[in-house]
């Protein structure tokens, strides 16, 4: 009797203890439910802007979606020939300047870093440089551009025109491309390049044959990454000149000079441009919430794109 | 490509070839490895002290002592794996067949395609099986035509005994294979350039005793055709299958404070497991230091 | 094979393992190419500045520098007055470290202290996304819902463009970017760390709040800094948001519009002459702008140096 008593005072006991414990942790669930919102505020922020923008440009998008696609800047927000042509062929053109000027400068670099480079004073500095490349105000890039393509080189690039504005974001996003290829290069195990030297492979061929493909999602991610930064940039475009797109032109996709000469225009600063017109003519909100709906539709398939793939090797490579 | 070869011993035909070469003019021609006095820094820190020793043909040389004591960088010097990390400097006589392989004219790459390597951990490219044979004969532009490369797969293969095991599957990704099986199949590639010298660096310490046993098997049966020297940390290993063996200690250098690997003794296998010449020694083999 | 490379005369030799000249030189062309590549950026460095100092020099020698301290910034008209621009600059950038230094650090704290492996995978991909967000979007979003919902209702501010409505818009935008390096930090923190601290007994929190933040302190510096750079930086939502067009007279009220230093770049490159104005006006874009980066230079290398001592630490 007495024996049961005692474990039954002590079970009470410990069952006391634990709940006291538990009250006296309301404030670590305080703590970490304060975290969860802090979280959640920013994910519903997200969620508010995605749905601000569609339901303003609900009327343009359902109302007329293919003319929309096909139309151009216009003087008044009611013309039903009001669209993003313009915009879409400036910024076809700029991602395909990234691509062939930022990929494989970036990449080449990043090799030549992590394969080539003595890890001296000189290769140091470099990497320093690169991260500090990544840390300029985009609109820095657009002074560079001005100063350099526009007025300096404007003879060979055209002032401002298409390729000025492509060569900039080149380089603006050429940091980003170097910084992501180099951690994917990094990431190869010591292994495999052994392995390749040990059978009489020169450097090259180690690196073609080993490095690259192993690095290869790495890259591809960081390429895509860089791809959405570019599309999305607006600030270095304002300063080298995509600035008024004229009125109702409509160039073809590849139609490089009266692309330049109509003065070109790109999705993220008709957005720009269209925003400052909403304020004599309030219609014009809606169709910028439109070019954002259809810029954004680019930029979230193209990082959700890296997101997954990233992910999906990551998991794969343990 | 000169000669034509048969199916039976293709490595027998280049041997005899390369003998008689290699001894023409008043060499030997059986001592593959003359180190003298190798010393090898990475920066300011020693890892060897003054190593010398001589390899010779168709024996399996062992290097062995307890970790830390330069015996991986000794071997790594063979082949100019050491080129690899920027900071390494290697000094002292390293001769290969009567050529110092660090002579400044010397080619690392070429050096590394007749002295092969397999490594401590198996290291098989994320490729098929085929094409992890296929890499070394390819980037060494060894066959011209495919029937030849598939020759050269079938012969690696066979030679490091897995032939059977993997002739259905030669398309399927290296990574599926067990661990022995990776290893063995990372001794076929290095076989598959058809070099002079395996270095084989603590090529069992990943593997459970019967995958090692297998390996162990088949050094002693490639031997007769190649020149093995191999990094163990297992003192059986290399009393089973070592005609010499070296050993190496880590030595406290007083006036830098710094341990640096130090070549004790080499000998005949029998001589440094049964009577060692050198105290050290004989506390490493009889287990009472280590 | 490779005996052929063996010359029977003079047997095996040093000849037999020199590299074959025409490899040799491919070889060290890709090396040289690829060498050529990295010193671009070297290169864009160097255009940087000289671009900015080429310009901001003339605007420094030949301005009056009475204009450069007035009632405001009306470059057109020749008056410079810099204390406008960098006063909006400094609101906005505080305002938006109010926003996103809280929720960033918090949504750091939960996904690399508190949440699930599962949750992680699914809640961090979207900050994500809303990091991939382009500015111009955040611009559209600051004027046309963030001012006439938080601003006007909460502050009773315009529903228009303000500085407010700018720096909540900035702030957003730089939370994922307080988050991402922040939780970098802590995930670095090594577990052994957090176990001796529970294994003393230390609740979660404790563990979090003593052990795991101050050993990560580095990190979250570097984060600040970086946003703050970022903020400093950004041009496309204050420009959109900031309440200003082209001028503005000096303010230090953040519900009024005025010109961050980057709002007032763009807004001088917008015009229809764009940016052949009176005099200096083209060369004043050039002065803010190497004030921007010597600042966001200067925060950057600092950032820097906290993420290397986090390296160095672990």
């Amino acid at each position: 009797m007495a024996k049961a008593r005692l474990i039954g005072d002590r079970t009470n006991k410990m069952m006391v203890q634990a709940m006291e414990r538990r009250a006296a942790d309301v404030r670590g669930r305080v703590f970490q439910i304060t975290l969860l919102v802090t979280l959640l505020i920013s994910l519903f922020i997200l969620g508010v802007l995605i749905v601000d923008v569609v339901v303003d440009a609900w009327g343009v998008l359902t109302g007329r979606p293919g003319g929309f696609l096909s139309g151009t800047m216009r003087s008044l927000s009611g013309d039903p020939k009001l669209g993003v042509q313009q915009a879409l062929v400036g910024t076809f053109w700029i991602a395909v300047f990234v691509a062939v000027l930022a990929f494989p400068i970036g990449i080449g670099a990043a090799i030549w870093l992590e394969e080539y480079a003595l890890k001296n004073r000189f290769t140091r500095f470099i990497e320093l440089n690169i991260r500090n490349l990544a840390g300029v105000p985009s609109i820095v890039y657009g002074l560079l551009g001005l100063f350099l393509f526009v007025n300096s080189l404007g003879g060979l690039t055209g002032g401002k025109s298409i390729a000025s504005a492509g060569i900039t974001l080149a380089i603006l996003v050429l940091p980003i491309v170097i910084i992501t290829a180099q951690e994917a290069i990094r990431a190869v195990p010591q292994g495999l390049k052994e392995g390749a030297y040990g059978v009489g492979a020169t450097k090259w061929t180690m690196i073609r044959s080993q490095v690259l493909p192993y690095a290869a999602p790495g890259i591809f991610t960081g390429t895509l990454l860089s791809m959405s930064r570019g599309i999305g940039e607006a600030a270095p475009l304002l300063l080298v000149g995509a600035v008024s797109g004229r009125l109702g032109s409509n160039p073809g996709f590849f139609d490089f000079s009266a692309i330049n000469a109509e003065a070109f225009m790109a999705m993220p600063v008709i957005i720009v441009e269209w925003v400052q017109n909403s304020g004599r003519d309030p219609g014009f909100a809606e169709a910028a919430a439109a070019a954002i709906v259809v810029l954004l539709v680019f930029v979230i398939l193209i990082n959700a794109a890296a997101i997954f793939l990233r992910n999906h090797f990551e998991k794969k490579r343990g | 490509m000169e000669q034509a070869e048969p199916e039976a011993s293709p490595r027998l035909g280049l041997y005899i070839d390369r003998t008689m070469q290699a001894a023409a003019p008043g060499t030997i021609g059986d001592t593959v490895f003359e180190v003298e006095d190798l010393n090898v820094y990475y920066g300011d820190f020693r890892a060897v002290q003054d190593a010398t020793l001589t390899v010779y043909k168709h024996e399996i040389t062992a290097m062995i002592g307890p970790s830390g004591c330069g015996k991986t960088t000794v071997l790594r010097c063979f082949n100019r794996m050491n080129d690899l990390i920027p900071i390494a400097r290697v000094e002292g006589r390293l001769d290969f067949q009567n050529v110092p392989i660090y002579h400044p004219r010397v080619d690392p790459v070429e050096v590394r395609r007749r002295i092969g390597m397999v490594f401590q951990k198996p290291n098989p490219f994320p490729k098929s099986i085929y094409d992890n044979i296929a890499f070394g004969p390819r980037v060494c532009g060894m066959a011209k035509k495919k029937s030849e490369l598939d020759g050269i797969v079938e012969r690696s293969l066979n030679r490091a005994a897995l032939w059977d095991e993997v002739k259905d599957r030669l398309k399927d990704s290296a990574l599926g294979l067990s661990g022995g099986q990776q290893q063995r199949l990372c001794i076929a590639r290095a076989i598959a350039v058809d070099p002079d010298v395996l270095l084989m660096d603590e090529p069992c310490s990943a593997l459970d005793p019967i995958a090692t046993a297998r390996i162990e098997d088949l050094m002693q049966e490639i031997k007769n055709d190649y020149t093995i020297v191999i990094v163990t940390h297992n003192m059986q290993q290399a009393a089973r299958i070592s005609n010499r063996t070296a050993f190496f200690t880590a030595q406290l250098d007083s006036t830098t404070d710094q341990r640096c690997g130090l070549l004790v003794e080499y000998d005949r296998t029998e001589t440094i497991f049964s009577n060692p010449s050198d105290e050290r020694t004989e506390n490493y083999v009889t287990g009472r230091f280590g | 094979m490779s005996d052929t490379r063996v010359d029977p005369a003079k047997g095996f030799s040093v000849e037999s393992l020199t590299a074959n000249p025409r490899q040799a030189r491919k070889e060290r062309l890709i090396r040289d190419s690829l060498g050529a590549t990295a010193l671009v950026s070297v290169l864009i460095s160097g255009l940087i500045i000289w671009s900015l100092f080429s310009e901001a020099w003339t605007f420094m020698v030949e301005v009056d520098w009475g204009s450069v301290w007035d009632i405001g910034w009306f470059p057109r008209r020749g008056i410079y007055d810099i204390k406008t621009l960098i006063v909006a600059s400094l609101i906005v950038t505080g305002i938006a470290m109010i926003v996103a230094g809280p929720l960033g650090l918090g949504a750091a704290i939960y996904l690399s202290e508190y949440a699930r492996p599962g949750v992680r995978r699914t809640l961090k991909p979207i900050l994500e996304i809303l990091a991939g967000i382009p500015s111009v979007v955040l611009g559209f979003f600051a004027l046309e819902w963030i001012a006439p919902n938080v601003v006007k209702t909460l502050f009773g501010g315009p529903a228009a463009g303000s500085l407010l409505a700018a720096g909540i818009g900035v702030g957003v935008l730089v939370v994922p970017l307080v988050a991402s390096i922040s939780e970098d930090a802590m995930k670095a923190v090594p577990m052994s760390l957090r176990e001796a601290s529970s294994g003393l007994g230390a609740r979660k929190i404790t563990t979090t709040i003593r052990v795991v933040l101050p050993a990560a302190v580095s990190g979250l510096m570097a984060a600040f800094i970086v946003a703050v750079s970022r903020a400093l930086g950004e041009t496309m939502v204050v420009f959109m948001a900031g309440g200003a067009a082209q001028t503005a007279v000096y303010t230090h009220d953040p519900l009024d519009g005025s010109l961050p230093l980057t709002a007032g770049m763009t807004s001088l490159a917008r015009g229809t002459d764009s940016v052949v104005g009176e005099g200096l006006t083209f060369q004043s874009l050039f002065f803010v702008g190497l004030m921007l980066f010597v600042v966001t230079f200067a925060l950057n290398v600092a950032a820097d140096r906290f993420v290397h001592r986090v390296r160095e630490q672990y």
